[in-house]
């Protein structure tokens, strides 16, 4: 005993002065510590909260655990260790470290009851409230959300008005209102803490209100008392048998006999052959098992069924009802109210938040089109390989940041890389394949073709079948939230920008450069143009290597958001000629006007039926295929003779 | 000048090619018999011979609507699986049917007819996570029924969709992209597993005849074998019957110039919707003869690749002479597999090792690059060296108008338009 005294007094000299203020304040009110009730620990908990000490938090927590022990030894408090062969490990209530060890007998568990619990929770929770740390702050309030108690309103309260971050304070409101919508005291309080709550769409205010209007089933023979919801009828509400199925649930009518409890009590009578007076081997349709089950019945040896008649006059018996936990009227009026009219808030932001889902997946289609649209536009040609060329383009990226391993650096040589790569790719089949095919689209379309599972297949030779990333930098994770439901990613807005940037300039060279003058010229009367003195040759080559070194970027673009394989070009090539075709061929507001359509379709059919993106795919295919029925020659169409060509 | 052009066409596909179609394949059928009987060719050989066959009518078919009329269509595969699918169905339906009786048969009591189906439901479509049988199945019970689907499916999708395309004058790469949406769209349906067909598990266990379990699987595939090669024949003798006389001519002048063809007072869209139709028919029932043999069927054999595959065993092959488009699916689908089997030794090249398994792709991809842009007539353009021996060097100027008359497929118009 005397070495274990040293030993504890060794141990206490090197403290440091918080823990000695910790412990002396608990000593202050040893009493109360060690044995604390209801009425008294506020004596304990008011100093421990001003003191504002780090080790505050800990301490409460695990007062509230009841891992406190005090030693009866010195008098002090102690956080309990590993107990082993009837000594127990004493940690020191300031650091958590080891302080020395005391036999078990000497030891006294601090246990405090419920009450004294609750109380302990209220303290921590303020402590928490109002921690430097805005980490700590938050968890209290997620603590607060997840298991709400009357006992935090207060400290909220006190808490609010020295909070310094915004967000944190609304939420800290928010809380508030909650409570008081739940736990106020009286109708007036909570309906005024409920409207307080309008136009907010988090989901915590959600849930509060849905938890304020919960309803629970009621099945009884007299009309409900209380706050009913809704007078269930049987037959218009609800079907006959969910109604019976009610009361069997509530335990207030006999089940029905299900096919299989007819076929187990046959079998379970089978003697000699036959049951019921039918023989087993008549047994294979329902008529027949019926009249068997039926002789059982009459037997006693079963139960009997129950009869329509019976079915209707138990249920026509019970009146059903959903009726409110919550038993103040006014309270639930209010709280539907609210409810109704964030959710048509909610359903306009979903609605908006639709909307940018659809524009980001209008510019990725259009990106991923635009190239095609010039190459099909200027020279009639179907370049299957184009899916191959956005692919290249993406590989590229890849390639990039292996050797350059700063993310924003590498993106910004690999988008020009990307244009190069594509535009080379592109001129080398203009040169040796396309040259030779014009006037023969159909066979261009299976040439090309033919170069893109050569391609698709030598990317898979080199750098195999699993997907390669392509990471962002830094600055473009995250997302641009507006509210709780509007939120794009940044990668979104920067494919949609740069999808705006290709658009005017592409804009730009076909209006207002020479280049785009004679592309326009070729493209309206290739002969004509040619006798201007315009190598069309010339001019196809360069407007191939344009819409091919866009589909480059667009690589880079698709593979910063989806993944790289060998296939992705693949996956793009279908749905890019759907863009070309619905817009309208030779045209950039065309292209745009088909990716924004798909776009917008796409996006509109999956909120139909948002489980099934499959579905989505093929409606709007079938979509595109009556589209064109009415409009043969898409959104825009060129007219004129150029139409004809 | 007038004359030559007046003069009617020389028939590519006359009867006398037909003729010795028809002996060779026969010659084929009895060797590959006389073979397997004596032991020397595997019941797997066979079955790959009798797929091969299958996609021998698939191409020929595909032939008359591209070689012969003009439309590019890049979905015909899609009939090709519809087939498949509608005799998958029943072929699974009666042989989960004889499983579940025999498992209930043990029973203390005899089943009723709704616990029988209720548990077919749930073996063949356990697997897709539901026991209730589709509306897509109410005539799988029935072989005649599922057999008239195997017509009627790819027949009304076609006509459906023909006769929407064509009516709009949707033609030329255009109508290419549209089929290869519908077969796009139509696999990504049966992707689903709601769409009631087994989403991406399929149709299993086709190779496995109801009623002939006893016969074993060498029978069985011999039997297919002969079924195919007799699909094969009649496929050709009624397409080669189609694609001559003035029906013929018809298909090749709308193929050459279909606005043209329509001021002569023919109804262009009839033509062509009745030559789609029948074509994806004759698809079908090809695909009807496959996947029993491929013991196996999934919506991925529908995507789109499949269909341009079909077009490129044609153009290999030669288009616009039925034989050319056999001889190219028969080469090339074979050489896939002889390729991809892992069958042909690597190539050292010293610096590198060119592994056929990985490079065959690429092979083919790059050869029909060249054949496409070097020999538009295919491999079966070689005939021509033999048959054009004799024949005069005479083509060339027709007259003030070059692009009126192109005797065959693949000889560009020189200028005009």
């Amino acid at each position: 005993m005397a070495r274990a005294l040293l030993l504890l007094v060794l141990m206490a000299l090197p403290l440091a002065l918080p823990a000695q203020e910790l412990q002396s304040l608990l000593q202050a009110h040893a009493e109360e510590v060690a044995d604390p009730s209801r009425s008294s620990v506020d004596t304990v908990l008011d100093p421990l909260v001003e003191s504002g000490l780090p080790a505050v938090a800990t301490f409460l927590a695990r007062w509230q655990d009841r891992e406190v022990v005090r030693n009866t030894g010195d008098g002090l408090f102690y956080y309990a260790g590993g107990t082993e062969g009837g000594t127990v490990t004493l940690l020191d209530i300031a650091t958590g470290e080891a302080a020395g060890e005391a036999p078990a007998d000497a030891v006294e568990e601090i246990r405090p009851n419920g009450g004294v619990r609750r109380e302990i929770a209220g303290a921590l929770v303020a402590f928490q409230l109002s921690d430097p740390d805005i980490r700590a702050r938050r968890a209290a309030l997620a603590e607060i959300a997840r298991s709400p108690d009357e006992s935090q309103i207060e400290p909220l309260l006190d808490s609010l008005a020295g909070e310094e971050d915004d967000a944190i304070r609304a939420e800290k409101a928010r809380l508030v209102d909650i409570l008081r919508a739940r736990f106020g005291d009286d109708t007036e309080t909570r309906v005024a803490a409920i409207e307080g709550m309008a136009g907010d769409m988090s989901t915590t205010v959600r849930g509060a209100l849905s938890q304020i209007l919960a309803t629970s089933a009621y099945i009884d023979t007299a009309e409900p008392t209380g706050n009913v919801a809704r007078l269930l009828r049987p037959g218009t509400d609800m079907t006959m048998d969910e109604a019976y199925a009610r009361l069997v649930n509530a335990g207030l009518a006999p089940p029905r006999i299900s096919p299989e409890q007819v076929r187990a009590a046959l079998i379970a009578n089978i003697a000699d052959g036959s049951v019921g007076g039918e023989p087993v081997s008549a047994l294979s349709s329902d008529a027949a098992r019926i009249r068997a089950y039926e002789a059982l019945a009459a037997q006693g040896l079963a139960e009997p069924f129950v009869t329509e008649e019976e079915l209707q006059a138990a249920v026509a018996a019970h009146v059903f009802a959903e009726v409110h936990d919550e038993d103040d009227p006014a309270v639930t009026d209010a709280a539907r109210a609210v409810l109704t009219g964030i959710e048509r808030k909610v359903g306009v932001n979903q609605a908006a938040d639709l909307a940018l889902d659809a524009i980001s997946l209008a510019s990725i289609y259009f990106l991923a089109a635009i190239g095609l649209a010039i190459t099909f536009g200027v020279m009639g040609v179907i370049n299957m390989a184009h899916g191959e060329f956005i692919m290249m383009g993406a590989y590229t990226g890849y390639l990039v940041q292996t050797v350059i391993p700063d993310y924003t650096l590498s993106l910004i040589v690999a988008v020009p890389l990307a244009f190069v790569v594509g535009a080379a790719a592109g001129i080398a089949m203009e040169r040796l394949v396309i040259r030779h095919l014009y006037k023969r689209p159909l066979e261009t379309l299976l040439a090309t073709f033919g170069v893109s599972i050569a391609l698709q297949q030598l990317a898979k030779v080199i750098f195999g079948t699993q997907a390669r990333p392509l990471t962002s930098p830094a600055w473009l994770n995250g997302q641009l939230a507006f509210n709780e439901i509007v939120a794009i990613s940044y990668i979104r807005v920067a494919i949609f920008v740069l999808a705006l940037i290709f658009f005017g300039l592409l804009l730009f060279i076909l209006r207002r450069t020479r280049l785009g003058l004679e592309v326009r010229a070729v493209t309206q009367n290739p002969g004509m143009a040619g006798s201007m003195g315009i190598d069309p040759g010339r001019i196809n080559m360069l407007t191939f290597a344009l819409g091919s070194g866009i589909a480059g970027i667009a690589g880079v673009a698709i593979g910063l958001y989806a993944q790289v394989t060998s296939e992705m070009g693949a996956n793009y090539i279908v749905q890019s000629f759907m863009t070309v075709v619905v817009g309208g061929v030779g045209n950039i507001w065309g292209t745009l006007a088909g990716a924004g359509l798909i776009g917008v379709l796409q996006k509109g059919i999956e909120w139909l039926n948002p489980s099934n993106t499959l579905a989505a795919q093929t409606y709007m295919i079938l979509f595109i295929i009556l589209f064109i029925q009415v409009r043969p020659r898409g959104i825009v169409a060129l007219k004129g003779r150029a139409a004809e060509a | 000048m007038s004359d030559a052009v007046l003069a009617p066409p020389r028939r590519r596909a006359l009867p006398g090619s037909t003729l010795v179609f028809l002996a060779l394949l026969a010659a084929l059928v009895i060797a590959v018999t006389l073979l397997a009987s004596a032991g020397l060719v595997s019941v797997s050989m066979v079955k790959l011979l009798g797929r091969t066959l299958c996609l021998c009518l698939a191409a020929i078919a595909m032939d008359v609507v591209w070689g012969y009329t003009g439309i590019l269509s890049l979905g015909h595969m899609a009939f090709f699986g519809l087939g498949g699918y509608a005799i998958g169905m029943w072929l699974m339906w009666a042989r989960t049917e004889v499983i579940v009786a025999a498992s209930l048969a043990s029973a203390p009591i005899p089943p009723t007819p709704a616990e029988v189906e209720a548990a077919i439901g749930t073996q063949i479509f356990g697997v897709v996570g539901t026991s209730d049988i589709p509306l897509v199945w109410a005539f799988a019970h029935s072989l005649p029924l599922q057999l008239a689907l195997v017509v009627l499916v790819p027949g009304l999708l076609a006509l459906v969709f023909g006769w929407l395309a064509f009516r709009s004058r949707v033609t030329g790469v255009y109508l290419s992209i549209l089929t290869q949406a519908m077969t796009l769209a139509l696999s990504l349906y049966l992707f689903q597993n709601d769409s009631g067909l087994r989403g991406n598990n399929g149709l299993s266990g086709l190779q496995n005849i109801p009623g002939f379990e006893a016969a074993g699987q060498a029978a069985v595939s011999l039997a297919f074998f002969w079924g195919s090669a007799l699909a094969l024949g009649l496929g050709y003798v009624l397409l080669a019957w189609v694609v001559s006389g003035k029906m013929g001519s018809v298909l090749r002048a709308i193929r050459d110039d279909e606005a043209r063809v329509r001021f002569l007072g023919y109804h262009v869209e009839s033509f062509k919707l009745f030559v789609f139709t029948l074509t994806a028919v004759v698809t079908g029932i090809a695909g009807a003869l496959y996947y029993p043999q491929a013991g196996i069927i999934n919506p991925a054999e529908i995507a789109p690749i499949a269909s341009i595959y079909l077009a490129v065993w044609v153009a290999i092959g030669g288009r616009g002479r039925l034989y050319g488009a056999v001889i190219g699916a028969a080469l090339v689908s074979l050489m896939s597999s002889w390729f991809t089997g892992g069958l042909v030794p690597d190539l050292d090249l010293g610096i590198y090792t060119l592994v056929w398994t990985d490079w065959w792709l690429v092979l083919l991809g790059l050869s029909f690059v060249a054949v496409t842009l070097l020999a538009p007539k295919g491999i079966g353009g070689l005939v021509d060296l033999w048959t054009d021996r004799r024949a005069p060097d005479r083509t060339g100027d027709y007259g003030p108008d070059k692009g009126s008359l192109r005797r065959e497929e693949g000889i560009a118009r020189e200028a005009g338009e």
